[in-house]
């Protein structure tokens, strides 16, 4: 089996036609490959996403991950760029929409690409990820414990965001969502509350909630890291872009 | 869980980064998962010059106990402090 890959950051057109950094990490193979768009959590475009990234292309995939950071902070270290963003009230929706849609069209215009792409998310990435699936036509899409999606964020919060549940009508693709029990952003009852909304659609969509787990139990380099509930998330993940993204 | 909760506050000081010492603006106070201490979440301090772009920044990630304890060292240094210099 062949099995070469490459990691490398590229620049490419974002929100707005502004060329935005990423990290893309791809299958040498012919092909012909799904892709991901993988949006990095609140502490930012750090290493650990880009282990992500190349989990998927090690997995068959070819991903990119924006850095959602770039224009507040170019060429600054992941920490300072995640300060400086979350001074200024985290990532505007709709520039976080024009960057994701930038990606998946770089990701779709390569030519080992199936056509198919997908978008997953971590933390605020995981709202983020159900923004852009509501917003753009993709394939499939995974949550990673995304908050406020439902809910309004706490009084004197200084990111700009609000609850996003009425979006839900136009989701274009299937929906993973994969959260902790011990989450309070989201918190079960706010993801029950988007899993009625999906039903009563008639969405396509699978949520598992993992007990022992809370926020960040995929974060292999963080205390909140539950290797139990992210085996599972990773099987799950690995699933639900088969069935949807390969091929 | 992300918290997201943040106190910006406006300083006036110098504080001492990567690059050497920079004079102060602003400082964001926060609750959240920190980047580097083995801890959930820590009370977060970045002391800021966002006129002097993002890496003019002196970052600490405390404990609560840690930071409690920093907040009354801090008054009681000041109360300590000689009248007519504070």
């Amino acid at each position: 089996m062949y099995d070469a890959m490459m990691a490398e950051t590229i620049g490419f057109n974002g929100h707005g036609g502004d060329v935005i950094e990423g990290y893309l990490a791809r299958p040498l193979g012919p092909g012909p490959f799904g892709s991901v768009v993988v949006i990095h959590h609140m502490p930012g475009y750090d290493a650990p996403t880009m282990e992500i990234a190349r989990q998927f292309a090690a997995n068959g995939y070819a991903a990119l991950c924006p850095n959602l950071y770039t224009r507040e902070a170019p060429g600054a270290s992941p920490d300072d760029a995640a300060a400086t963003a979350r001074a200024r009230g985290g990532v505007p929706d709709d520039r976080l929409v024009g960057d994701v849609g930038g990606a998946a069209s770089y990701l779709r215009s390569m030519p080992t690409s199936n056509g198919k792409v997908g978008v997953i998310g971590y933390c605020s990435g995981g709202r983020q990820a159900f923004l852009a699936a509501c917003s753009l036509p993709l394939d499939a899409a995974v949550d990673c414990y995304g908050a406020f999606v439902v809910g309004t964020p706490p009084e004197g919060m200084p990111l700009k965001v609000g609850p996003i549940i009425h979006l839900a009508k136009d989701l274009s693709c299937p929906l993973l969502g994969l959260f902790g029990a011990e989450d309070q952003h989201p918190s079960p009852e706010q993801t029950a509350e988007l899993e009625k909304e999906l039903t009563a659609l008639g969405k396509t969509y699978d949520f598992h909630t993992y007990e022992g787990a809370g926020h960040a139990f995929f974060a292999v380099d963080r205390p909140a890291y539950r290797p139990e509930a992210a085996n599972d998330g990773w099987q799950r993940i690995w699933e639900w872009f088969g069935r949807y993204l390969a091929g | 869980m992300c918290t997201y909760l943040t106190e910006k506050i406006e300083v006036a000081g110098s504080g001492k980064g990567a690059d050497g010492w920079f004079g102060l603006t602003e400082a964001s106070v926060y609750f959240d998962h920190p980047v580097h201490a083995p801890a959930e979440h820590t009370l977060n301090i970045d002391f800021l010059a966002p006129g002097r772009g993002p890496s003019a920044r002196v970052a600490v990630e405390l404990t609560v106990e840690s930071a409690r304890a920093l907040a009354q060292a801090i008054e009681s240094t000041l109360a300590a402090a000689p009248p007519g210099l504070t």
